[in-house]
């Protein structure tokens, strides 16, 4: 057995999501390859090669990689599928889009988003927005999974001495062209890996509102998340959401403000260590899954809230 | 230009799912179905784009049981022409429904296919790239605004860092997000009519198409139960909770 694990990255750096995904990658089998595929990635593949739980970098460098499309990626990966028991990656955008290509054209059923590894062909992974966990042996001859990043620690990322091969790409697909992408810049801790956490929904009423956010998460050094309606609102964009249809986070502190609870949202955030839920309406299911709640009106709450953590001597960063 | 839309019927998106106790499954017995959230904004993306002259015939197709005719018959009341009704047994795995879908774009040659980017019930969000490579087509997914051009879609992908576009030549697939439309409701006019509209049903045995399963579902559980909160009274309280309690800040 061996795993093929696909890289996420910009051409300059490594997405923090594939060091959770190689944790995961290394519990299905020590012998772990990753595959980068890139531009001028030469950085990205020194730096997996430093991450001690690499065996092997296998690095594709073609213009056509410069930007994730996933027809391109599909028939790079498949020329290296044959030697491997398991292809892998995160189950993010990234990951969503690319691995049921592959599976299809080897005629494997994909494992979705799982969040455990129970034996090479057993996996833990939540169906139903995250109401029920299913148990699945996947008895193909390979194995194509989707995992979660958010349910694995992140592997280390020095002392490795990972050989790194050059491999030739694979022909380009003429029918799928980018054309550009608008990524919003932040200073702000990436929501799937903060610490903490602090969404907004509804409640706050208005996109100007979320200022009040905002000055808690600078406080707090913490993301900042959103409910689908607040973003269905137009109050924050999509990055932001927390949920079944949007990011999955387990941060140790999340604070949902203004936020009812809905199943979907529920999903994305309630395996995070402490939920903190600052609601009017003391009905709101929310409340059911916070280990804190207060029943408060947030216009007056975060403020206050603000005030109390100036308070403070000293905040965890 | 012809749009091929799948649906799929699933519990609807405010039931509380339970789970059965024996492991084998969670309960759907007299519980609610509906569409699948997402492939509601594939049908009404697909009713627009023939409103604004550039599509022909939509015709809806769903993979399921006896009653997942329900989904097809709401596509047709709120704007699809013809409905499949492609007739399965049991839940079948998105490998196997991709390549059922496969044989109906053989059969019906649509030069687009719409469906939502993933079932809210087994979240596996794969069928449409899984269709996408049966077909040798370009794949959008998770569309939040698709522009057609002549010979091509221009589509802007919800993705984690923010908004990506891409452009895909025709015939292409695309999987739709829930921010892609407001899908309407049907006015009971519609509803009346969509009645007499055709729904054609395939016995998907009758596909020549190996739908075997490859995963097995060893067991259904609950999730892990959260230990019961407590509500405080001030934010004073909270912070001190936070602080001394938690100790998370």
């Amino acid at each position: 057995m061996s795993v093929l694990l696909i890289a996420e990255h910009n051409n300059k750096e490594l997405k923090s999501f594939t060091l959770n995904a190689i944790t995961a990658a290394s519990q299905i089998d020590q012998d772990l390859h990753v595959l980068l595929m890139g531009h001028n990635a030469d950085n990205v593949a020194k730096s997996l090669s430093e991450v001690p739980l690499v065996k092997k970098v296998l690095h594709m460098d073609n213009e056509i990689y410069e930007n994730y499309i996933a027809e391109n990626y599909t028939s790079g990966i498949l020329k290296h599928a044959e030697k491997y028991s398991h292809i892998v990656c995160s189950a993010n955008t990234f990951g969503k889009n690319l691995m049921p290509r592959i599976a299809a054209l080897l005629d494997i059923s994909q494992v979705s988003d799982i969040i455990k590894v129970i034996a090479p062909d057993t996996f833990l992974r939540p169906i139903y927005a995250g109401n029920a966990f299913a148990t699945v042996k996947s008895n193909d001859n390979k194995k194509c999974i989707t995992i979660r990043p958010t349910s694995f620690e992140a592997a280390e990322t020095t002392g490795g001495t990972a050989e790194i091969e050059k491999v030739d790409a694979a022909e380009k697909n003429e029918n799928t062209k980018f054309v550009s992408r608008e990524e919003i810049k932040s200073d702000r801790p990436e929501l799937g890996t903060a610490r903490i956490v602090i969404s907004g929904g509804r409640g706050l009423q208005s996109g100007e509102n979320f200022k009040l956010i905002t000055d808690v998460a600078d406080k707090l050094n913490a993301a900042i998340g959103a409910s689908r309606a607040a973003v269905d609102a137009g109050y924050i964009t999509n990055e932001h959401q927390v949920g079944q249809t949007g990011k999955v986070v387990v941060p140790d502190l999340y604070i949902a403000v203004g936020i009812s609870g809905a199943i979907q949202h529920l999903a994305g955030m309630k395996e995070s260590k402490v939920i903190v839920a600052i609601n009017k309406d003391g009905e709101a299911p929310i409340f059911s899954v916070a280990d804190y709640g207060l029943e408060a009106d947030l216009f007056e709450a975060l403020p206050q809230f603000l005030e109390e953590l100036n308070k403070l001597n000293t905040i965890q960063k | 230009m012809k749009i091929l839309v799948a649906v799929k019927r699933v519990i609807d998106y405010n039931v509380q799912i339970r789970v059965k106790e024996d492991g084998s499954g969670v309960v759907t017995d007299n519980v609610k179905m509906s569409t699948n959230p997402p492939d509601d904004n594939a049908i009404e993306e697909a009713v627009k784009i023939k409103e604004a002259g550039k599509a022909s015939e939509i015709v809806a197709v769903t993979v399921g049981e006896e009653k997942a005719q329900e989904t097809v018959r709401k596509a047709l009341a709120v704007g699809a022409d013809r409905g499949i009704h492609v007739k399965v047994d049991s839940a079948l795995e998105p490998l196997a429904v991709s390549k059922i879908l496969k044989k109906i774009v053989e059969k019906e040659n649509p030069d687009l296919v719409f469906m939502g980017k993933q079932a809210i019930d087994d979240d596996c969000n794969q069928t449409g790239q899984m269709l996408a490579a049966h077909l040798n087509w370009p794949q959008a997914t998770f569309a939040s605004k698709i522009e057609v051009k002549e010979k091509s879609l221009e589509v802007t992908r919800e993705v984690d860092e923010g908004l990506e576009t891409i452009e895909v030549n025709t015939p292409a697939i695309v999987t739709c997000d829930l921010r892609l439309n407001e899908p309407r409701y049907a006015s009971l006019p519609n509803i009346m009519k969509a009645k007499k509209k055709p729904i054609e049903q395939i016995s998907a045995s009758d596909l020549g198409v190996d739908t075997s399963s490859r995963i097995e579902h060893i067991k259904i559980e609950e999730p892990p139960k959260r230990k019961a909160g407590i509500k405080v009274a001030s934010v004073e309280e909270l912070v001190q909770k936070l602080k001394n309690e938690a100790k998370v800040i």
